[in-house]
């Protein structure tokens, strides 16, 4: 691994003085900057270390909704007494993602910018990526495509956002709270993460110098029929192919409203609040299900690898709306 | 080391490490001449052109199965590495170096991490146990005891890693009423190429499950 200047932060002003130094990152748990560099895809010259600044607390807002604060652990927000209990949709994503010991690692705001797997874009023996080397081309379209985008995508790149946490997160709009030269801000999780369009090399609209201190979640009907269903090609430790964050407030067998987000299958969560309200104000049925997951859908188009995901994408959201809806852990 | 090897003049891996130092003392020329460069230009298209660093070691504080070291340490360099290169302790394997694997797997503060994936330096004030630090007094930990009984083990290389993983694993809330699958769940973040999987998971569900 290239060497590298070490700072470490002791509170957040100092955090970003120091982040404002040329060619400085912030690392939390490291565990996907620490990878990339390793195999050469990111080349920061100073690592800012904000893992000591007290920004880890978990806290409830005034409203009932939750603060999360951006160097919390993933293992720890998944296991927070908080989350478990309001958003059991997001511990249930978390607890899909990695492994115990990255879990253990991996931060809240590290997670919402971790980058894609795909293999021509973490492998520099391909040389034909336009999210690491903008303006080389986009290997994976006429190559191997798999575990690549059928919604969003474009001429210049079709690769996915890996995180389960971020499909969540799109479930139950959140917000990005980041701080930087002009003071603070919350942007709306649908508006965080971006489409590639020309520019695949920016995966969010953060903007340079500003660095995320927390996570906000409203307080939200969902606690108790919500479900995240992750289909993958090992029973754990794995990407997801197509993931469904799928959450219900339900009034007896009726549902009020109906949130649900697609990971695996877009360079960001995937979600269409205006098809959604067509599973409103009755109980869900398959069929209803299924016309709704279609809408979802609408506008897909696989590669020669990834077909399958159109498919797959619809039935699965059918299945997680179903057990939702039961407000079972399935 | 056990008293065998002890009582050997040579080891294996001191036969290696010399023959290794006799042959780059012969290419230490070229290595002198690229060393006196301080930094190099590298093209990162995203960012500009940022210089690459020749960042010397520095101070750095480890504790280490209860005991405090004073290394000098460049700050890239990995908590993996550091145990194996700079302190001798060999029980921690590179096996993917990716965080991938497990068989780095030590316990920072009680919690079970990718030693490969942790910068030693931001390990620093941290409790560090290794696989070296599970026995107490001359004892094996119950679970080393009982990946013995159980067999769960053939080459070994990913065995350090799965005894940290399990002794933290052990000590996550609702241990004694894992099912196999659950436990399995809890052990996906470290692989075996021999596939002692079954008797690893024996051995674990025989000590979560032993009477307090």
């Amino acid at each position: 691994m290239q060497s590298i200047y070490y700072d470490r932060a002791t509170d957040l002003a100092h955090a970003l003085q120091l982040g404002r130094q040329p060619g400085a990152r912030y690392i939390g748990g490291g565990t996907n900057l620490l990878d990339l560099m390793k195999g050469d895809v990111e080349h920061p010259a100073r690592l800012v270390d904000i893992t000591r600044i007290g920004l880890d607390r978990i806290e409830e807002l005034p409203d009932g909704g939750l603060r999360i604060g951006a160097l919390a652990r993933n293992s720890d927000m998944a296991e927070h007494p908080l989350v478990r209990s309001r958003y059991p949709l997001l511990s249930q994503a978390l607890l899909a993602g990695a492994s115990p010991q990255l879990r253990n690692m991996a931060t809240a705001g590290g997670n919402l910018l971790q980058r894609t797997r795909c293999p021509y874009f973490t492998d520099t023996a391909f040389d034909r990526c336009n999210e690491r080397i903008p303006g080389s081309g986009c290997a994976a379209q006429q190559g191997y495509n798999r575990v690549h985008a059928v919604l969003g995508a474009s001429p210049a790149c079709i690769a996915v956002n890996p995180s389960d946490m971020n499909v969540a997160l799109a479930a139950l709009d959140a917000l990005v709270v980041a701080v930087g030269a002009d003071g603070e801000r919350r942007i709306p999780i649908a508006d965080f993460h971006r489409l590639p369009g020309a520019t695949p090399q920016f995966d969010t609209t953060l903007a340079s110098g500003e660095m995320i201190t927390a996570i906000e979640l409203p307080a939200t009907p969902f606690a108790q029929h919500a479900y995240y269903l992750k289909v993958r090609d090992r029973a754990s430790y794995a990407f997801a192919l197509v993931s469904v964050a799928a959450a219900l407030d339900m009034d007896g067998e009726r549902v009020r409203a109906a949130h649900v987000a697609l990971g695996g299958v877009a360079h960001k969560p995937w979600r269409q609040p205006a098809a959604e309200a067509q599973l409103a104000g009755q109980p869900l049925s398959d069929e209803r299900s299924r016309r709704f997951a279609a809408q979802l859908m609408a506008g897909a188009r696989g590669y020669k690898d990834n077909q399958f995901k159109i498919e797959l994408a619809q039935r699965a959201v059918v299945r997680a709306l179903n057990v939702a809806a039961r407000g079972e852990r399935a | 080391m056990s008293e065998y090897t002890d009582a050997l003049i040579i080891t294996r891996r001191g036969f290696l490490q010399s023959a290794l130092a006799a042959a780059a003392v012969a290419e230490a020329p070229q290595l002198l001449a690229s060393a006196s460069e301080s930094a190099r230009e590298v093209h990162d298209p995203a960012a500009g052109t940022p210089v690459v660093p020749d960042v010397p070691p520095q101070q750095v504080r480890l504790n280490i199965n209860g005991k405090d070291y004073q290394l000098m340490l460049e700050p890239r360099v990995t908590l993996l590495d550091a145990l194996r290169e700079s302190l001798g302790l060999m029980g921690t394997k590179k096996g993917c170096d990716r965080g991938q694997c497990g068989a780095c797997t030590v316990l920072l503060d009680g919690r079970r991490v990718n030693a490969c994936l942790t910068l030693a330096i931001m390990a620093e004030d941290r409790a560090i146990t290794t696989i070296e630090g599970l026995a107490s007094g001359g004892q094996l930990s119950p679970l080393q005891a009982a990946f013995i009984e159980y067999d769960a083990f053939q080459c070994g290389y990913c065995t350090p890693g799965q005894i940290c993983s399990a002794t933290a694993l052990l000590q996550e809330p609702g241990a004694g009423q894992l099912s196999d699958d659950a436990i399995r769940e809890r052990m996906s973040g470290n692989i075996c190429r021999c596939g002692a999987y079954p008797n690893i998971v024996r051995a674990i569900r025989s000590v979560a499950q032993r009477p307090a």
